[in-house]
């Protein structure tokens, strides 16, 4: 079922729920679009593709205290705050691969035998309204992996513009019940045909296919492809960083006067500090373990684990890598992209 | 025991980040060097001793308050009631902070944490316990739950060989001096060279596990020690007719949440923390040699 808005009326709805929640909204900074608490009264989305950081961090932050305690000896250890406070929330304007990101996190954070509490907790104070793309940015490669740019999977909202309105899909229960009511109404029998048309499955290769190519024909562990894929790589990490599905963190300790801190912070499977033991043996010593370790878990192991691949098609990682690494090229050269690459 | 929520986990911990609060009970320490110790410890809230429950083989993450948290296996055994207690080698941050600690001094413990030794599986076998050097804290683990009167009678017979450098880095002396008189094992200790005084078998782990080791039929190995003497000791066993699923080891790796997030202990799909520590060489078959 299709509802729909007018845009003055969702911009009003929207202001009205920020009398009990934060909304964040695509605000635009000199150096392009970024999450952040919604001032004003109007939105400015022209320009809009998509926020330069993922909106991973709103749920899995850059850096975080997990626990605090004291540490005077006959104290030491006592927990004095475990968990983070949040607040309700409103996402609004993800893209639709962004929001399939927090599906696939969800696998990792709010698994079946253990879940993390702090995200878990964001996860579930989080209203995600998408805004599915009517065009696609210049690294956009999510209808090549078959992720379809409308979808409302991960959202509890979908929103997708057509003249002077929004058409709304329902991605949750939640979504559904806000839809139902004022000022959202149900969709003419035109509009559903509109979206049914603006939707009509736009990915050029479904995600199966793409799965399956990728958990059958990815060469050897010991190929000598993947000497030749990381020569350029420099191991920076920006790509870890920026990817809306990257997970990996470390945990660290600080400590000030009588308390210490558990810390978490992103952490990169591109640094040789991540994998390297206490006696000095390194499982990933080189550029070329490491880049293997990256697309293998998002196109290889990800998908054993949770039966989906753990790539949305962004293109974060191609716009930004200071040496163009560009992972379509990579899978192209893999043996795992199937359509023609016209970079 | 695969642990299908029975025991191996600790339902009452919702937030798999805040540690338990343990008080060291006694340090002991395990060679002249003094970088090897044992820590026991006593929970100091007795509700959460009862919380923890666990399985040969399994691990947890040992912080020490201010400096950081590290993984070890855990050395006692589920039927040595009341203490925890891990053998730590001093070699980074964590255990060199860890080292300087000393009775009644206050731990954090996360746990337990990963699989066990597979004893469902080792019922009704005859069981071959390969160790070197100062891996062999679960292995004692497991020797301890096995040789308890109540769970000796599940297992036939049980050798072990374990070797060391020289005999004052064995570990646990003066419990492998009991069981060496015991009948119901044949413990054979190892060292590398010769030194005087030592009037046991002087060999590699490999070598000796070849003289010993005579009959795969009906036989479980459970294998652990530095990457050296299990890359040797797997062909030995071979040999001796196991197959790839009568052999285990536990893997040790880097690791930060032991739950399967952080991302960092995966070999292949399978993260070391969650799937592991413990695997079939059969499984390890499976995965690619990156650990």
């Amino acid at each position: 079922m299709i509802y729909q808005i007018r845009k003055d009326d969702f911009l009003s709805w929207l202001k009205k729920q920020r009398e009990g929640k934060k909304v964040l909204v695509p605000t635009r900074k000199e150096e392009g679009y970024l999450f952040l608490p919604w001032v004003g009264d109007e939105l400015d989305l022209r320009e809009y593709t998509n926020t330069l950081k993922p909106v991973k961090d709103v749920f899995f932050p850059q850096w975080e205290t997990l626990i605090r305690y004291r540490v005077e000896k006959e104290k030491s250890g006592e927990i004095v705050e475990e968990t983070s406070r949040t607040e309700p929330l409103i996402l609004f304007g993800v893209r639709p691969c962004d929001a399939k990101s927090i599906k696939l996190l969800d696998n990792v954070f709010d698994g079946e035998k253990y879940k993390d509490p702090y995200y878990c907790q964001r996860r579930k104070n989080t209203l995600i309204i998408s805004l599915g793309c009517r065009e696609l940015g210049p690294t956009c490669f999510c209808q090549n992996i078959g992720i379809n740019p409308l979808s409302s999977e991960g959202s509890d909202i979908l929103l997708v513009e057509f003249e002077d309105r929004y058409l709304a899909q329902s991605g949750s229960d939640t979504g559904l019940e806000i839809l139902e009511q004022a000022p959202f109404t149900p969709a003419e029998s035109k509009e559903q045909k509109i979206f049914d048309e603006l939707n009509g499955n736009p990915a050029r290769l479904n995600e199966a296919e793409f799965r399956s190519l990728a958990l059958n024909n990815m060469p050897d562990f010991n190929d000598s492809v993947w000497e030749k894929l990381y020569q350029k790589c420099l191991n920076c990490g920006i790509c870890t960083y920026l990817c809306p599905t990257c997970h990996c963190f470390d945990i660290s300790e600080m400590t000030l006067d009588s308390e210490g801190k558990r810390v978490r912070s992103w952490d990169s499977c591109m640094y040789s500090s991540f994998t390297l033991h206490g006696s000095g043996h390194n499982p990933r010593p080189t550029g070329k373990e490491r880049i293997r370790q990256r697309i293998m878990h998002k196109f290889n192991y990800f998908p054993q684990n949770y039966g989906v691949i753990a790539c949305v098609g962004c293109g974060r990682c191609v716009a930004e890598c200071p040496v163009n690494f560009d992972v379509r090229e990579a899978l192209k050269l893999l043996g795992v992209w199937k359509d023609d690459l016209q970079l | 025991m695969t642990c299908s929520c029975e025991s191996g986990h600790n339902h009452n911990q919702v937030n798999p980040y805040v540690p338990y609060r343990m008080k060291i009970k006694d340090v002991i320490i395990e060679n002249p060097e003094k970088d090897l110790k044992t820590f026991i410890l006593n929970f100091l809230n007795p509700e959460e001793e009862k919380s923890f429950t666990y399985i040969p083989g399994q691990f947890a993450e040992v912080s020490v308050f201010g400096v950081g948290e590290a993984p070890f296996g855990i050395a006692s055994s589920p039927t040595e009631k009341g203490v925890v207690s891990f053998t730590v080698k001093k070699l980074g941050q964590v255990t060199s902070s860890l080292h300087m600690l000393e009775k009644g001094d206050v731990i954090g413990l996360r746990g337990p944490l990963g699989n066990s030794w597979p004893i469902e599986k080792l019922v009704n076998k005859n069981l071959v316990i390969i160790s070197g050097g100062f891996a062999f804290t679960t292995l004692r683990s497991f020797l301890y739950y096995a040789l308890d009167p109540e769970n000796r009678k599940l297992f036939k017979n049980i050798t072990v060989v374990y070797g060391a450098r020289n005999p004052d880095q064995l570990l646990y002396k003066a419990e492998l001096s009991e069981w060496s008189k015991r009948d119901d094992l044949d413990l054979k200790l190892t060292i590398d060279r010769g030194v005087e005084g030592w009037n046991g078998i002087v060999g590699f782990v490999p070598a000796v596990t070849e003289q010993v080791v005579k009959e795969a039929s009906n036989t479980v190995a459970l294998v652990c020690g530095p990457p050296v003497m299990i890359k040797f000791t797997i062909p030995v066993l071979k040999k001796i007719g196991f197959t790839p699923d009568d052999i285990y080891t536990s893997l040790e790796m880097k690791m930060k949440c032991g739950i399967g997030m952080c991302g960092r202990c995966n070999i292949g799909s399978k993260f070391v923390c969650k799937d592991g520590p413990v695997f079939s060489l059969k499984e390890l078959e499976e995965l690619p040699a990156e650990y």
